[in-house]
This record gives C-alpha cells, structure tokens and sequence, in this order.
C-alpha cells in the first residue's frame, strides 16, 4: 500500500513522474487561465466600485495564494527530507523556492499596480503587503543559504531547518504586522469589504486559481526533473538515459 | 571525567565571557557602532529636539538590531576555525547546553551591554527620562530574542566563508516583529501611554525563542559541523 510512497524516494522514478505530469498540468492550466482570463477581463461584469480595476484579481489573487502555499510546501518538502533523508524531498524543496519567490514578486507587482488607481499610490504599508514582502525576504534568504554551500547535501540541509524556522514565524510576521499597522493607521482608505462575489465573477476567478495551481505544478516538474538532472549527474540511470 | 550538564554550562559560560574581556576591543567594537550609528540620524535629518524624539524608538531599535547582528557572525565561527566548536560537539555534553551558554554569552556582553549603554543614546534623542525603565526592559528582552535568532543565523552559516552578509539576509526578516512591539513599546513609554501590550507581546517572543531557538541553533550547527 505503502510502495508508491517509498518510490517517491527514487530519482529515476521522479524524474520520469514529473515529466509525464508536466506536459497535461500545463494543457489543463493552458485551457483553465485561457477560460479565466476570457470570461474574467472580457465577460465578467465591471464592479459597481472598482470599475474595471478590480480585474486585476484574476492575477493578483492566485498568484498571492500561491505565495503563501509555495513557502509552504518549500518548508514541508525540506522538513521531510530533513526527518526521512529523503533527497527527492529536498529537491522538490530546491525546485519550488524560485517558484513561489516569482509568485511573490507577481503577487506584489499586481497588488502594487492595483493599487494605484484604488488607493492612489503604488505602494502602501498596509499589513496584507509589508507580510508578503517580508515572505519575499525569507524566500531571498532560504534560496541564498542553499546556493552559499558548496556541498549540495549540506546546503540542503541547512536551507531546510531555515524554510521551517520561516515557516513558524511567519504567523508571528503576520500578526504582528497587523497588529502594528492598526494601531498606527486608525481609518486607511483601503477598506473594500469581501463582498460576496455574483457568479459571473466568481467562475472565472475560480478558473485563474486552478489554472494558476496546475501552472504551479507544471513549473515545478520541470525545475524538479532539471534538479534531479543535477544532482544525479554522476549516477548510472542518467548516464545510460543520455546515451540512449 | 563527566561533568554534568549545569557545570557544562556555566564552565563554558565562563570561558567565554573570560574570552571576551581579554579582547575588549571586540567587545567594545558593536557599542561604538551603536553610539555612531544613533549619531548619524540627527546629522542626517534634523537637530530638532521633538523630531528626535519622534524618531527615536525607531533609530534606537534599528541601531541596536545591527549592532547586536554585528557582533554576531562572532558566535560560532572563532571556535569553528580552531576547531574547538567540534571537540565541544564531541564533548558528550549536550550540543544544546554548549550552544545556549555561548548565546548566553553572548547577550551578556553585547545585547546587556547596548542596555547598559541605551540611556546615553537615548539622551542625545531627547527621549524623557521617565521612559527610560520601559525603554531599557524592552531592549532587555529584544536583544535576548535576537541572539537567539541570531544563534540560529550564525550556526546556519558558521562554516561559509561570506557569511555576514547573508547572516544578516536571514535574520533581519526574522526579527521583524521584535522590531515592531519593541519600537512599540518604547514609543508608548516615550508619548507616557502605557506599554503593557507591547512588553507582553515582546515577553511572549523572548520565552518562545528562549525555549525553541536552542534546538534549531543546535540543529543548525549539527548540519554545518558534521
């Protein structure tokens, strides 16, 4: 019951999973965020607020959720590899950083062209933004840990232990970012109420975030197969696949 | 000869801080950073007494975060490149008790001591002298969290050549919240509000590193020693 698990562990096995998952995530995502993006920025009504502004969420949403899930996942993948010894565990946390990282900074970028024409200004320390920048940091330094190694294995280890110490500060950041803009900024101009989306808004937003997550998946096979090209460059299964 | 893991303790305890004071100028290096670097904001900004005092929580715990960060690429690495890190490890003593007595240490002679010193720095940004106690405890218990977090900064990159900078990469994010609630509560004491909230929420970071921070230093230093 259990072998599926235990051929995680198998770079060849990896390698080929990833690359026959790669290829139907990225036709899913394709049909997904075509379908989103269509009925989101042409169909979709404009908000009665917002205007056509808001569209932006068809972006700005998934691509701040996968933010938040990419440190995740970094952190669990890194927390296995560092508990089982897995090194298919660290390669996936290896793969997903400058994944989720480029989230971010997506995440960021429309949050900031958002903002403009809502708030009026591209930036604000608002505590939703100041937490996700501070996420963007601890990506720079799991991700700069991990290349400042120069045995791989070791540099594994320690950009692991580093994703799980973020992993549980990051609700102390976000909390306390909270915490210290609401008692700087009594009322901000950047109240919109979570209403509760019509249909027509909501399909296609619900679209972007399957396809954003299947794109997710899609990247992350293929950074995972170029990883375990990588790191099993000196191993025999490599040798003989190229040769072939 | 075993020694049992209090006596472990305090002996590296006092090897330590005998390593320090035979050294005074390392140990006097991270304070006269903290005294320039205050010294800076108003030759930068402005001289005026009410600016300075507005600003001054945030310009004493952004100095006293660098400082304390400065001093501490020093934590491991001295030990590390004699190798006496390693024969600690093979000690038989409990890799933990050796790292919390050396961070221990460490915060006597550079976070304690930026306490010590705070009041003068404080002076020259026109905070009143009521708020002093508040300031000092909160800097007290943040510069204890932050050795803490920097034991787990400086074991991750003890055996990297470059380590400083990216030292500083992984803590600062880390210490973001300190930042906050201790700014927090120094600006409370100053405006004569209460600190309460703020010392609480400081107390709360300084036990939770107190007690987890240990095993992931040691953790760390377990990775990059082996």
């Amino acid at each position: 019951m259990w072998t599926w698990f235990y051929r995680l562990a198998s770079p060849p096995y990896v390698y080929r999973t990833a690359a026959a998952f790669a290829p139907w995530f990225l036709l899913i995502a394709g049909i997904a965020i075509a379908y989103g993006v269509i009925d989101g920025l042409v169909f979709a009504p404009p908000d009665y607020q917002q205007g056509n502004a808001f569209r932006i969420i068809y972006v700005h949403a998934p691509a701040g959720w996968l933010s938040m899930f990419g440190y995740t996942l970094m952190a669990v993948a890194g927390a296995i590899g560092l508990i089982w010894r897995i090194k298919m565990a660290h390669a996936v946390s290896a793969a997903v950083a400058p994944i989720g990282a480029s989230f971010t900074v997506l995440g960021l970028v429309t949050g900031s062209l958002w903002g403009r024409p809502m708030w009026g200004t591209y930036w604000a320390w608002d505590p939703r933004l100041t937490s996700e920048l501070i996420l963007l940091f601890l990506y720079f330094g799991v991700m700069s840990l991990r290349a400042a190694f120069e045995d791989p294995a070791r540099g594994d280890r320690a950009a692991a232990l580093l994703a799980i110490v973020g992993v549980v500060n990051v609700p102390i950041i976000h909390f306390s970012v909270q915490w210290w803009n609401s008692l700087h900024q009594g009322a901000t101009v950047m109240k919109f109420e979570k209403s509760s989306m019509p249909g027509s808004m909501l399909w296609p937003l619900l679209a972007m975030f399957l396809g954003f997550m299947l794109f997710f998946g899609a990247m992350l096979c293929m950074r995972l197969r170029g990883e375990v090209l990588n790191r099993e460059r000196q191993s025999s299964w490599v040798r003989e696949m190229l040769r072939a | 000869m075993s020694v049992g893991a209090g006596s472990a303790m305090s002996l590296v305890l006092r090897r330590e801080l005998t390593l320090s004071f035979r050294r005074p100028d390392q140990l006097l290096q991270p304070l006269v950073f903290f005294l320039i670097v205050t010294t800076l904001f108003p030759l930068a900004l402005s001289p005026e007494l009410s600016l300075l005092r507005d600003m001054a929580p945030g310009v004493l715990w952004v100095a006293a975060l660098l400082a304390s960060l400065l001093s501490m690429e020093g934590l491991f690495k001295s030990d590390a490149e004699d190798g006496t890190l390693e024969q600690l490890a093979l000690s038989g003593q409990s890799l933990g008790v050796i790292v919390i007595a050396k961070t221990l240490a460490h915060w006597l002679v550079s976070g304690a001591a930026l306490v010590v010193i705070s009041p003068l720095v404080a002076t020259g940004l026109a905070v009143p002298i009521e708020a002093f106690p508040i300031m000092m405890l909160s800097l007290a218990m943040g510069t204890l969290t932050l050795s803490w977090l920097g034991a787990i900064g400086a074991g991750l990159t003890v055996g990297l050549r470059r380590g400083s900078v990216l030292l500083s990469l992984i803590v600062l994010p880390l210490a973001m919240p300190l930042l906050i609630f201790g700014a927090n509560a120094t600006d409370r004491a100053i405006g004569g509000e209460t600190a309460a909230g703020a010392l609480y929420f400081l107390a709360a970071l300084c036990v939770f590193t107190t007690s987890l921070a240990p095993l992931a230093a040691t953790a760390a230093l377990r990775i990059t020693l082996e």
